[in-house]
């Protein structure tokens, strides 16, 4: 193995990145369209549900159920409808997610029974959303009704117990405010970085293939190993700038706390960056061809990281088998030491099996890669 | 044997198929040191194929081949230490510039430093690209294309060097200068072995080796070839109406062959002076009159479409050197 070789491949690869708007445009501007994009597309958390009120008691108590909404950041009253008809109609057009119907009599009820219904009416069709936003409701109302029956209680001149026999005192770690875009964008950059990653090297022997210097390449006395190590070199420093991009997003624009060390952070970065780009040179070479070198590598990474990494869906609510699969999954491990280094701000030695399982993928295709190259035209 | 004398290139036997079609069989011959060999054969009879294996970028299916002494199937990586290579299709890098795809085989080839520098400036000035060193090759004309082509093959002074058709698609007057500078690599002793099939360039080779489907048909020096292989005289042949001429002259006494070139038949025949007296008159004789003749030095492109015509006869012709 020459060292001069290898230099030149990687200057010579360098230079047409530079010079190829289609390779500038992957190295730089799709990660950032791609954190923005993922950044804020994907969000698990449910604010602001569009909601219509039905009002048919139209009095004080009636009202301030419905203020109670008004005021919650989880809903947004979108209508106050006139008839519960009306109602049915925004949730059918999907105007609106939830409907709250106080009926007439309300007031009376409340005083006369201490029992009154209200009727609430969920939009089912995404039945997560509809099961939190219907939890919202109840506990909202629940509140209400709580209220009200401290108000009676007092009004005769009972004794009121503040204190309820348990108390439960939940505190939540890591991720003390629930956040969900907590511990979504570091799997959006785990996302980002395969994609990018992968999609850097698909074109890079296809290209030599496509515009026929490969065939020079391969009368030259040059290596498959060199070309290889020559070839990854750029994209290895393209992908760790680009890395460096997501972070600082992560951090500075999506405000993820950092708790980890950056050594930690650039450190597994690197091994993944292996991974992805192997994938990328063992696809183009494979391929030969740069459009289907560069589609195969996005469905390669995209689907698998997407699904399979835990940074969608979490892993140990997929079936087993479905779990069994997720091991073979380079990204599921990146995403586990991505996550613990941003909240919990893991250290190498507490990172040690999912790094381990990391390098063990990165020999495996760094060996792959290598072996792939044949140089002969047969 | 002194290595110094040694041939460059020794072919034995070599086939090679791809699944049932045979690109090239049974062939040999040797390059000596410092011989510009020429391959000359239509379109598909499987020069780039030759020239391939020899590079050691196809394996050969039967045979073997060593190039500067060295087996290319046994040592492929010590072969292409020591040759250049200009492959058919253009294949140095359009994005790149003159002076960059130079520096790039330079380190590919292990070249560096001064040498490197040294190296560089010859095959600029070679090329004749002195003043755009730093214009990327994409906007380059072909012939500059060409000679810098040369002059990144030749980068690491190979003491072989095989190209495949280097001059199609280039004009006449670049296609003259490249082949100047073959004969003065020729000159410093590098063995070259080039593909063409441009007729009046085999002219310039030391040797000439014929190839049609595959099989090597002819060899020997051009002078050589159009004289043996031809195996008899030639008579130009100029009439009114060329094609009932064909038609009649087969008929002649004495002539073996006949085609048309140009507006005029060339005749093989085996006693030129002979053919020559009585050739008009017969011709008059069956409604012909006017008919000029004249005897003519065979032309590389008689021997040509003599020798693939006598190759793919049922009896084979046995001009082979």
């Amino acid at each position: 193995m020459r060292i001069r070789r290898i230099v030149a491949i990687a200057r010579k690869e360098a230079l047409q990145v530079v010079r190829d708007p289609r390779s500038l445009m992957i190295a730089l501007l799709l990660p950032l369209m791609q954190m923005f994009l993922l950044g804020y597309g994907v969000n698990l958390d449910i604010k602001h549900i569009p909601l219509c009120v039905v009002d048919q008691e139209r009095n004080q108590q009636s009202q301030d159920l419905l203020k109670r909404f008004a005021a919650s950041r989880y809903f947004e009253i979108h209508e106050v409808a006139g008839t519960v008809a009306r109602a049915g109609h925004l949730i059918d057009n999907g105007d609106c997610r939830l409907a709250v119907v106080v009926p007439l009599g309300f007031s009376r009820n409340l005083v006369d029974q201490a029992a009154a219904t209200v009727q609430v009416l969920v939009d089912g069709t995404d039945s997560n959303t509809a099961t939190i936003a219907a939890g919202y409701a109840a506990s909202l109302i629940a509140g209400y009704s709580s209220d009200v029956q401290l108000e009676a209680i007092q009004r005769r001149g009972g004794q009121v117990q503040t204190l309820s026999p348990i108390n439960v005192q939940a505190r939540v770690w890591f991720n003390e405010d629930l956040e969900s875009s907590y511990f979504i964008i570091p799997g959006v950059v785990a996302l980002v970085m395969a994609i990018v990653g992968a999609q850097l090297t698909s074109l890079t022997i296809a290209r030599e293939w496509e515009r026929g210097t490969m065939e020079l390449l391969v009368s030259t006395p040059v290596t498959p190993i060199e070309l290889m190590l020559g070839k990854l070199c750029p994209y290895f420093l393209i992908g760790l700038f680009d890395a460096a991009i997501c972070l600082a997003l992560a951090v500075g624009w999506f405000g993820v706390p950092f708790r980890g060390t950056v050594v930690t952070l650039f450190a597994t970065t690197s091994l993944f960056l292996l991974v992805v780009l192997c994938i990328g040179y063992y696809v183009s070479v494979t391929i030969r061809s740069q459009v289907g070198a560069s589609q195969i590598a996005l469905i390669l990474t995209m689907l698998p990281t997407t699904l399979l990494s835990g940074f969608s869906f979490p892993i140990d609510q997929m079936p087993p088998a479905v779990q069994a699969v997720t091991y073979l999954v380079s990204a599921r491990y990146y995403v586990t030491i991505l996550k613990a280094v941003f909240l919990k701000g893991a250290t190498v030695p507490e990172l040690a099996l999912p790094i381990l399982f990391l390098a063990i993928y990165a020999a495996v295709l760094v060996t792959l890669a290598a072996r792939s190259f044949r140089k002969t035209l047969d | 044997m002194d290595p110094a004398r040694a041939p460059s290139i020794v072919v034995d036997g070599l086939s090679k198929r791809f699944g049932s079609f045979s690109a090239l069989h049974d062939v040999s011959f040797n390059v000596e040191r410092g011989e510009i060999m020429g391959f000359l054969g239509p379109n598909g009879a499987g020069k780039s194929t030759l020239i391939r294996v020899l590079c050691g970028l196809l394996r050969p299916s039967d045979g073997r081949a060593t190039v500067a002494g060295i087996d290319v199937v046994e040592d492929p990586e010590a072969v292409r230490r020591r040759i250049g290579y200009m492959s058919q299709r253009f294949s140095l890098y359009n994005d790149l510039s003159v002076v960059e795809n130079l520096r790039f085989f330079g380190g590919i080839y292990g070249v560096a430093g001064r040498p490197l520098d040294e190296r560089i400036q010859f095959a600029v000035e070679m090329a004749g690209l002195k003043g755009r060193e730093s214009d990327l090759v994409a906007t380059l004309a072909g012939g500059w294309k060409q000679r810098l082509a040369l002059g990144c093959a030749i980068l690491h002074q190979p003491a072989t060097l095989f190209l495949d058709e280097p001059t199609s698609g280039v004009d006449p007057s670049s296609r003259r200068r490249f082949w100047n500078l073959i004969h003065e690599l020729s000159a410093d002793g590098v063995s070259v072995l080039v593909s063409t099939h441009y007729m009046d360039e085999a002219e310039y080779c030391t040797r000439i080796a014929l190839i049609a489907d595959g099989r090597l048909i002819a060899l020997g020096t051009p002078h050589d070839l159009k004289r043996r292989s031809i195996g008899g005289e030639l008579l130009e042949l100029a009439c009114g109406d060329i094609g009932s001429a064909l038609d009649l002259v087969v008929a002649v006494p004495g002539v073996r062959d006949a085609a048309v070139y140009g507006n005029a038949l060339h005749l093989l025949v085996d006693d030129a002076e002979g053919v020559a007296a009585t050739v008009c008159g017969w011709l008059a004789g069956h409604g012909l009159p006017g008919a000029t003749v004249r005897r003519i030095a065979p032309s590389m492109e008689d021997m040509f479409v003599y020798l693939v015509r006598a190759s793919r006869a049922p009896q084979p012709a046995g001009v082979a050197a």
